[in-house]
């Protein structure tokens, strides 16, 4: 057995040092014409693989008895995370600590730390917002930062030409977004799936591509600096002040959204939203709108991206149009599915995971993208389902005791 | 249970807060930060800054250091993104960093200034050329050792004009903030002179993997010479398909194309494209140790903007020095009225922040190696 | 007409380009149902492993064809090497999953091997020798097309026709089909599902390799960013096309490979990618399944 094991991870070292030869060993560099032979890059892979292959075939084997062992019992396994979150005497003092956390949290740590905070909860928003569309409703949207892009133009662009100060546009930047969610929604009615998919995507570069040449509109790719930080009835504050402003703001902004978004969840046309997610045919027949409900989805999920994009404009005080790419559109995407798509809990978990993961990596500095894509496909792999899986809305009866 | 649950928790937040009451200690030093794109695809205009940083660094540190005290690096990755840079310039405050050298591109730096600015750091950046970080006047604690765009689309246009006295100029551009930015005063300075039309002007997508459509239509428009604003990648693909399809039309470019990279991807193409760049500073002794100790310590040629992060280092160094403390009124004053001695000449700074006595010249491809054009 | 002519030569090239990458993308979701974010980066592996060959031959001195031919070769097998390894670690665990899971595990897979090419060789680009020499035959056209060009177009086109044979007449391309048809179907009449997903995912990342080599010789250059680029366009191409379908890769490369050179052309290329994606969505509205794709019924 243990002979077996040995044998087999010693094959898949071998696999992989020929697999990563020419690139780990290698190095070209064709404009000095200098070539180099690193021979104990090939010495570590080997030891490496070696070491993980065994490790990941534990794992695996670990996770298919795991699935066994349900399709055996029948229950649907309830994970820890699950349980814990059923349990209200957990959950009480839980919140409790929380809240303590967030109100002391400025106070107790540095700048830094309050500050990345404040993006974390900007992913908060984002990521809620994209659960709507993805998580709750099944519309796979690869343009989620267009709209994020819409809240933050609006912000910058209201305030530079008019004057607008952060309290009026930020309702006014929601409605935007929501109104761009609509014009999307639309023509989309009809794809599903990776056409959608492709469709989205398409959207938003079309709206990027478009702040990045028009100059005249938009001041192109040099973006808007000094936009100016949210005001307090005009109290005059530093930059110190101001950052613990802007993170109490959001957190009584993320309250207000997970407030909302479980609202909808449980609201008729959250129901609605699932019912569109798992059978559009059944759920038509069943009298649901498909359109008003699709068009729904998008419009209230791109309002949290228009209330984060004023945020993140106000929190920046320079934008443009390099901050909204598809990969920004990815890294939603993210939040939304490691979290756990459709579980806001999840979706919290995700934001503070994905955005504050990369930040205290920075001591790997150069190695953070590439830890970041490694745990990425591990979280995929051992948890499909993201960090804190749903759990269907089910109606148990109690059978009465005999 | 449920005691212990709680006690548990209590021991864990506590536990929280006196690690991070911890890191609010510091140490008798004077700290440089060095803010770029560390990672990414952009790394490789940032890397090089650190490494002048160290260098520099080391070298003063083993003199005894700046005001007796060890001069201490803090490096952040900023992957040249305005959102990350304002996170990294909050670490550099909430580390105190006392100056700042960085950031690397535009948008980054502007991002990021804010932040300076209302901590009172000034910050000194080796490579971000847009025209507006000093010409608007938001920024005042914000240096640099690099001309700004405009002074370079001069040059380009004068050179285009009084040199090579050419009619018809088509103007190309990456889409970007750099290159963007360059092509639009290129193009407000030929439009200011009557001696010269523009008869093509547009924005290309970089990293397309074919440009011949773009090319045709430079054909179409009769154009004798392209001034380009972007990068060497770009650069070379259009003037290899140019050459391709037999057109001689004139190349000139900026200093994002003036890199060895692009003479060796467009090889024979490349021959008379003109470039504009910093001035050659291969004679000056300074520049040439500094270089000689890139190749000692790391056993390569430095890389892109070496020697302007070695001079800011240099000139932010010795700012401290010459004020006397870490005081930003002070230092700020001493950067723009006390010269230095630094690779690229001696330097001092004007009121807006721009180095006197750094500028650009116009170079030539000429037998595969650029030739400063006197 | 010249002019015309130039640009529709141009968007062919382009589009020949694209369709070199967007047949290994649409193979793999004809047969998992997965968009294959990392496939550029496979491409991006392929021509980094040429460069590493030629760089390394070119030392020892061999001869110019023969080094061509080699650099290809170790760029297939390789290619298809990490095809096949990124296939068994962060596909195969997932294929019960839910969809949005493995494109998730996609996307990490796409940023690892970008930054492990980063990390491993260098963030800068660097220069890849041209190996397709310039044909006398084709001097008097070369104000039109180049030789490499020519290249590329012919091996587009033979690429597509050896798919097209394999999927329809061997016996691997049967198994095929009937793995996308129905995989717990095939798996019961006999076929070994886990081999042909594996024999996709080496088939796509060899034409990838393929690709890899010809384009970077035609570009001239590469670093480890040359692949989402190229892949995006690619996937939107096999979208347009029709995903899933062969023939309908190249035809939607090649349409929008037209669609931008005659918008640059004839319009601007400032806003070349806008109107593609308008177009694309356009093309879409009116047929939901791109243009050669099949839209099935929804079965109740």
């Amino acid at each position: 057995m243990l002979v077996n094991e040995l044998k087999k991870s010693f094959l898949i070292s071998l696999w992989f040092m020929f697999l990563t030869f020419p690139i780990m060993v290698i190095r070209v560099n064709t404009v000095e014409n200098i070539i180099q032979w690193r021979w104990a890059n090939l010495f570590f892979v080997g030891i490496g693989s070696f070491v993980l292959s065994a490790l990941w075939r534990y794992l695996i084997r670990r996770k298919e008895q795991g699935i066994k062992k349900t399709e055996v019992d029948g229950v649907a396994r309830v994970t820890l995370s699950q349980r814990l979150l059923r349990e209200r005497r957990f959950t009480i003092p839980a919140l409790i600590v929380i809240a303590i956390v967030a109100l002391a949290f400025p106070f107790v740590f540095s700048l830094y730390q309050t500050n990345i905070m404040i993006t974390a909860l900007i992913y908060v928003l984002l990521g809620l917002g994209l659960n709507i569309v993805v998580g709750v409703a099944g519309l796979l949207d690869l343009g989620y930062a267009a709209f994020y892009l819409v809240g933050a133009y609006s912000y910058a662009l209201l305030n530079y030409h008019f004057g607008f100060g952060f309290w009026t546009v930020l309702g006014l930047g929601a409605g935007m977004a929501a109104l761009f969610g609509i014009i999307l929604g639309f023509p989309v009615l009809r794809l599903r799936g990776d056409y959608l998919a492709i469709v989205t995507l398409g959207f938003g570069e079309i709206i990027r591509l478009i702040m990045e040449n028009w100059n005249e509109f938009s001041f192109g790719p040099s973006g808007i600096a000094n936009i100016p930080r949210p005001g307090f009835f005009g109290v005059e504050m530093n930059f110190e002040q101001v950052t613990v402003y802007v993170y109490f703001l959001m957190i009584a902004l993320s309250l207000f959204t997970i407030f909302v978004v479980n609202r909808l969840q449980n609201s008729r046309i959250g129901r609605a939203w699932i019912a569109l997610r798992e059978d559009e045919v059944a759920c038509q027949a069943m009298g649901i709108d498909k359109r008003k409900t699709k068009l729904m989805a998008f419009a209230l999920g791109a309002t949290w991206a228009g209330f984060a994009g004023v945020v993140f404009a106000a929190k920046t005080t320079f934008i443009n149009p390099a901050s909204f790419t598809l990969w920004e559109s990815i890294n939603i995407l993210c939040v939304v599915v490691l979290g756990g798509m459709g579980s806001i809990v999840g979706v919290i978990v995700g934001a503070f995971i994905l955005i504050l993961l990369p930040e205290y990596l920075r001591f790997l500095s150069e190695y953070r993208i590439l830890a970041f894509g490694t745990v990425l496909v591990l979280m995929m792999v051992f948890r499909p389902g993201g960090i804190v899986e749903t759990v269907r809305r089910t109606y148990q009866y109690e059978e009465a005791d005999h | 249970m449920k005691n212990r649950l709680g006690q548990f928790l209590i021991v864990a937040v506590v536990g929280v807060f006196m690690v991070a009451a911890g890191t609010a200690m510091a140490a008798d030093t004077i700290k440089l930060g060095v803010a770029g794109p560390h990672s990414g695809d952009l790394a490789s205009y940032g890397i090089p800054t650190i490494k002048a940083a160290e260098l520099v660094v080391k070298d003063i540190n083993a003199k005894g250091g700046v005001l007796g005290k060890q001069v201490e690096l803090l490096v952040e990755d900023d992957v040249c993104k305005p959102e990350v840079a304002t996170n990294t310039a909050t670490k550099m405050v909430s580390e105190g960093a006392h100056v700042v050298l960085g950031h690397i591109c535009s948008g980054a730096t502007k991002a990021a200034m804010g932040i300076y600015k209302d901590s009172n750091i000034p910050a000194m950046s080796p490579s971000a050329t847009n025209p507006a970080l000093t010409q608007s006047g938001d920024y005042p604690n914000f240096f640099r050792t690099i001309a700004s765009d405009d002074a370079q689309a001069r040059l380009e246009v004068d050179f285009a004009l009084d040199v090579l006295k050419l009619k018809k100029i088509a103007i190309l551009h990456d889409k970007g903030d750099y290159g963007k930015g360059l092509a639009e005063f290129a193009k407000s300075f030929l439009e200011a002179d009557s001696r010269a039309e523009v008869v093509l002007y547009e924005g290309i997508t970089p990293g397309a993997v074919d440009y011949s459509a773009i090319v045709q239509k430079i054909k179409r428009s009769k154009a004798e010479a392209v001034i380009f604003g972007g990068y060497h990648p770009e650069a070379s693909k259009i003037v290899s398909q140019m050459r391709k399809k037999r057109m001689k039309t004139i190349f000139i470019s900026d200093d994002g194309v003036m890199d060895d990279t692009f003479i060796k991807v467009a090889q024979k193409y490349a021959e008379g494209v003109y470039a504009t760049g910093p001035m050659d500073v291969s004679q000056n002794s300074m520049a040439i140790a500094a270089n000689e100790a890139h190749k000692k310590a790391y056993g390569a040629d430095p890389g892109a903007f070496y020697l302007n992060a070695y001079s800011a280092a240099i000139a932010l160094l010795n700012a401290i020095e010459q004020a006397g403390s870490t005081d930003y009124a002070a230092v700020t004053n001493a950067l723009r009225t006390k010269d230095v001695e630094t690779p690229l000449g001696k330097i001092r700074f004007d009121e807006r922040g721009d180095a006197i006595g750094v500028g650009f010249s116009m170079y030539q491809v000429q037998k595969g190696v650029y030739v400063e054009l006197k | 007409m010249e002019y015309f002519f130039e640009l529709f030569l141009g968007g062919l090239t382009r589009g020949s380009i694209y369709a070199l990458i967007a047949l290994g993308y649409t193979m793999v979701y004809g047969i998992v149902q997965l968009i294959n974010f990392a496939h550029g980066e496979i491409y991006m592996i392929g021509a980094f492993t040429a460069l590493i060959v030629i760089s390394v031959l070119t030392m020892m001195g061999w001869n110019q064809i023969a080094i061509l031919l080699i650099a290809a070769g170790v760029a297939v097998i390789y290619s298809s090497a990490y095809g096949y390894t990124m296939e068994k670690i962060a596909y195969k665990p997932l294929r019960q999953a839910p969809r949005l899971s493995a494109l998730i595990s996609a996307i990490g897979m796409s940023l690892f091997l970008q930054n492990y090419v980063l990390l491993a060789q260098t963030s800068d680009f660097l220069p890849f020798p041209g190996l397709i020499p310039d044909f006398e035959f084709m001097e008097p056209y070369a104000h039109i097309i180049g030789s490499p060009e020519l290249v590329i177009i012919i091996t587009t086109t033979i690429v597509m026709i050896s798919l097209t044979f394999l999927i329809k007449f061997t016996k691997i391309g049967k198994a095929m089909r009937a793995t996308a048809q129905d995989r717990d179907m095939a798996m019961l009449v006999g076929v070994d599902v886990n081999r042909v997903i594996s024999m996709t995912f080496i088939i796509g990342s060899a034409t990838a390799a393929i690709g890899g080599v010809l384009i970077a010789s035609h570009i001239g250059q590469i670093n480890f960013y040359i692949g989402f680029i190229a892949g995006i366009k690619a996937f939107v191409a096999a979208v347009l096309g029709g995903i899933g379908s062969i023939p309908g890769a190249v035809l939607g490369s090649l349409i929008l490979g037209w669609t931008e050179s005659f918008f640059t052309g004839y319009i601007s290329s400032d806003y070349e990618d806008v109107f593609a994606f308008i177009f694309l969505v356009v093309i879409l509205i009116f047929r939901p399944a791109g243009i050669l794709g099949r839209s099935t019924a929804e079965k109740v």
